[in-house]
């Protein structure tokens, strides 16, 4: 039975197939199409003659092209389309101060990028690095190394804060520009970066660049016959890299010792794991599922800074398992702000109130928090966080 | 992060324990043959062979089998601040042919890898076209489709081993590096159901491309090179590309660097210049000795590197007949011969490839040699069909200094011991 249903989906699909192709190469006009269609229509009367003529005559009415997609709206356009160029091409109308960009900078960037651009851990730094571009360890900077201010602003207004990219203004990003600038000692402290005057700064590394060369400086890699036979007269290692010792541990190694010591005598531990998860099951059981995954998905706005979940560490703010009923400022190895600090030795713990007061508004509730996160707004989001939360107890 | 980089000599350990357990199990057959005692995985009945195995639809999208869970793309945490911005390696030392699985084909991300489904995605062309244009994902697939397998290394491959021997493993040296094949539109057919006409002469014109993610991670790229073999891509290895890799729509941009296939690729714009965006300003520009640096080194020049034997995939097996393999490839066309040198350079043998080099697409290469089970510095030299020949770190290191960064495509060694273990080094 199987076999004949077989032969025939097999008929009717390489009906289909070629329809498809006739379709295709219709649509396409790239074969010339009368070959073609001699070749695969043996009379005027085959349907598929009807097809490819019909197909023809609207691609030709298109001049070959396939009328696919719609024209965009310039709403649209101006949407997507914000791109900004070294000629100033694509700057908006708008203004900002060294003094507004100081603030700016220190509410959303500085946990990152330093309270003077200088870069904290292995976060990018914005300023210094003079005339380092020759030296062994060159530091490459706004002010150090990029040739054009545009590629600032373009990039700052495009896709920072990171994780909260596209929420800058257009003076707010001249302001964070500006005091980018500043902290390089490329404008005064009074400095005010507008479309109007953006030109005028000038980057030092402006002429730093060359365009590629390789054709030219490395024609020597193209050989005729590299050398196959004693080519050198000796070889002697001259770097090893166990030497520095830098190659990632093999991942697993301790889980997989882990397991030989448990091999066969893995029975209470088997029960002991069992039990775990029973319990785990049964909190989560309390929770409201699908508030947990409204969270779950506001989450997305916390992400770029905190891991909750397995492996959770801490990143630039700390990992959240377990956050709620905790005391504050209680994770190992995170160097809290002082408020926090002080106010976790006072006993005080994440419970709903606390949690809901200091995602409203963190500046607020926790003055000096190193969180640069300006709030959820609904309380509706607060609440699903907060359930979300709930669900990596620990 | 400190337990996670290696304390003293921990994964050659790790390596030794699994060299030195599988130099016991060589060594115990051999000795049971030598007695004449038989085989029990053939003599008694093993389970596999009595009972049943899963059913079908056990897995309706199948995984590796449990055995092989060590060949997994690896990070390497003290390069980035960030898992969010950062990148992982391919496992290039355990996997063989040239097609890279996407599962465990590498990935850079510059804000995290963004979800986005296909009925929300969408794709602009403006600019200096005729019409600016929408297109859903639906309307790309009725473009006519080509088929092309193409590499896609990370200019920055390899970039952690200017200044010396560093990290010890081919995935660590040589893992930004991936192989599919496509299946998209040519940008060419995009770009003229847009309209060229209004870009008038298009010598001098440039396309900039960007991702719908928070990155957008911006590229400009000439008019020449968009119209000549630039797809937008959709499936990758008969399937949907990954998230990771930029689902639904990534751009493929041949033989040129990684960063400029754009991922979640969303608008494609017609420009009389580049845009000097950040992606090819700040980053990807490559500092030369006296401070000045190149800019616009798109070009991914021929490379190659051994992948077995190599740090992460010792000899285990003693003396005897061995082989040597590796991957070449070119971002200027085809490989068309690979060179191996067993003693650091001094003698070459011609190595030979699996099958004729396709352009800008990796070709795998085997040398197949009775091993006498002395240490060997391992090399492999790649030649393309321009006639480039892959240059020592030394030559290299002439022309561009130590600072460059990105596009070190030197000539890797790897110091292989009595014992099997291999060793990134560098030699005179």
């Amino acid at each position: 039975m199987s076999k004949s249903l077989n032969l025939y989906g097999g008929t009717v699909l390489g009906a289909a197939v070629l329809l498809t192709a006739a379709y295709n190469f219709a649509d396409r006009n790239i074969t010339p199409m009368p070959g073609n269609a001699d070749m695969m229509v043996a009379t005027e009367a085959s349907p598929y003659f009807s097809l490819i003529a019909a197909a023809e005559a609207s691609a030709a009415a298109q001049e070959g092209k396939f009328g696919l997609g719609r024209p965009a709206l310039p709403e649209e356009v101006a949407a997507w389309d914000v791109d900004v160029r070294p000629d100033g091409t694509g700057l908006p109308e708008g203004s900002g101060s060294v003094a507004d960009g100081e603030m700016l900078f220190s509410e959303g960037c500085a946990i990152c990028h330093g309270e003077f651009a200088e870069g904290v851990d292995n976060w990018p730094k914005l300023a210094g690095g003079d005339g380092t571009l020759a030296d062994e360890d060159p530091l490459k900077t706004v002010g150090s190394y990029w040739p054009y201010l545009s590629t600032t602003w373009d990039y700052v207004h495009r896709s920072m804060p990171f994780g909260a990219a596209q929420t800058l203004s257009a003076d707010d990003t001249y302001a964070i520009t500006a005091y980018i600038l500043y902290s390089n000692y490329l404008v005064d402290d009074d400095f005010v970066l507008s479309n109007q005057n953006f030109l005028e700064v000038e980057m030092p590394n402006a002429d730093g660049f060359i365009v590629d060369d390789r054709d030219e400086t490395e024609a020597h890699f193209w050989k005729d016959e590299p050398c196959m036979e004693n080519c050198k007269d000796g070889v002697e290692i001259t770097m090893r890299a166990a030497v520095l010792d830098v190659t990632p541990e093999e991942e697993g190694e301790a889980e997989e010792a882990m397991e030989e010591v448990n091999a066969g005598t893995a029975t209470d531990e088997v029960i002991e794991a069992v039990a775990e998860t029973a319990v785990e099951e049964a909190e989560v059981a309390a929770l409201d599922m699908d508030l947990v995954s409204e969270g779950e998905k506001v989450f997305k706005k916390c992400k770029a800074c905190h891991m909750v979940g397995d492996g959770a560490k801490n990143r630039v703010g700390p990992q959240l398992n377990g956050v709620m009923n905790r005391a504050m400022a209680s994770v190992d190895g995170f160097k809290y702000s002082n408020t926090l600090k002080e106010m976790g030795e006072a006993g005080e713990v994440w419970n709903d109130e606390t949690m809901a007061a200091f995602m409203a508004d963190p500046k607020g509730y926790v003055k000096g928090t190193k969180m640069s996160f300006r709030g959820l707004k609904k309380d509706e989001d607060i609440a699903a966080v907060t359930e979300y939360l709930k669900s990596f107890s620990q | 992060m400190s337990s996670e980089t290696n304390g003293k000599g921990a994964s050659r350990r790790a390596f030794l324990k699994g060299a030195v357990a599988a130099g016991t199990a060589a060594a115990g057959a051999t000795m049971a043959r030598a007695a004449g005692e038989p085989d029990p995985l053939i003599t008694e009945v093993q389970d596999w062979a009595s009972g049943l195995g899963d059913g079908v639809d056990a897995t309706p999208y199948g995984l590796p089998i449990r055995f092989e869970d060590d060949v997994v793309r690896r990070n390497v945490e003290w390069l980035t601040a960030d898992t969010i911005s950062s990148i992982n390696f391919t496992p290039i030392h355990a996997l063989d042919g040239t097609i890279t699985p996407q599962g465990c084909a590498f990935e850079r991300h510059h804000s995290g890898a963004i979800e986005l489904k296909k009925e929300d995605y969408r794709l602009m062309i403006n600019g200096l076209v005729d019409t600016p244009l929408i297109f859903t994902y639906a309307d790309l697939e009725r473009f006519p489709r080509e088929n092309h397998v193409y590499f896609c290394e990370c200019a920055a491959n390899t970039g952690m081993e200017w200044a010396g021997a560093q990290l010890n493993g081919a995935q660590f040296t040589h893992g930004m590096i991936h192989n599919m094949e496509y299946s998209g539109v040519t940008l060419r057919t995009l770009l003229e159901e847009a309209g060229l006409t209004a870009a008038g002469d298009l010598s001098d014109k440039w396309v900039y491309v960007e991702g719908a993610d928070a990155s957008s991670n911006g590229r400009s790229i000439p008019m020449e090179k968009a119209l000549d073999d630039v797809l937008v891509a959709f499936k990758a290895n008969g399937e949907a590309l990954r998230k990771e890799h930029g689902y639904p729509v990534r751009l493929v941009v041949p033989g040129w660097e990684g960063n400029m296939w754009v991922k979640w690729l969303r608008r494609i714009e017609v420009m009389d210049g580049p845009v000097e965006s950040r992606e090819e300003t700040s980053k990807y520009t490559d500092t030369l000795e006296d401070g000045t640096s190149r800019k616009w080194t798109w070009v991914m020049d021929a490379k190659s590197v051994v992948t077995s034997p190599s740090p992460q995939s010792p000899i285990t097996h003693g003396a005897g007949p061995l082989v040597i393999t590796g991957l070449a490839w070119s971002g200027r066309g085809a490989i068309t011969r690979v060179d191996v040198s067993t003693d650091g350079g001094m003698n070459w043998t011609q190595a030979r490839l699996a099958k004729e080099g396709e352009t800008k697409a990796l070709s795998r290469f085997y040398l197949e040699i009775d091993w006498d089970g002395s240490e060997m510095f391992l090399q492999s030299r790649a030649h393309d069909e321009t006639g480039y020949v892959q240059p020592t770190k030394t030559e290299l290191r002439e022309v561009r200094g130590l600072n460059s960064i990105y596009h070190n495509n030197c000539i890797q060694t790897w110091w292989v011991k009595a014992n099997g273990e291999a060793e990134n080094v560098e030699v005179s």
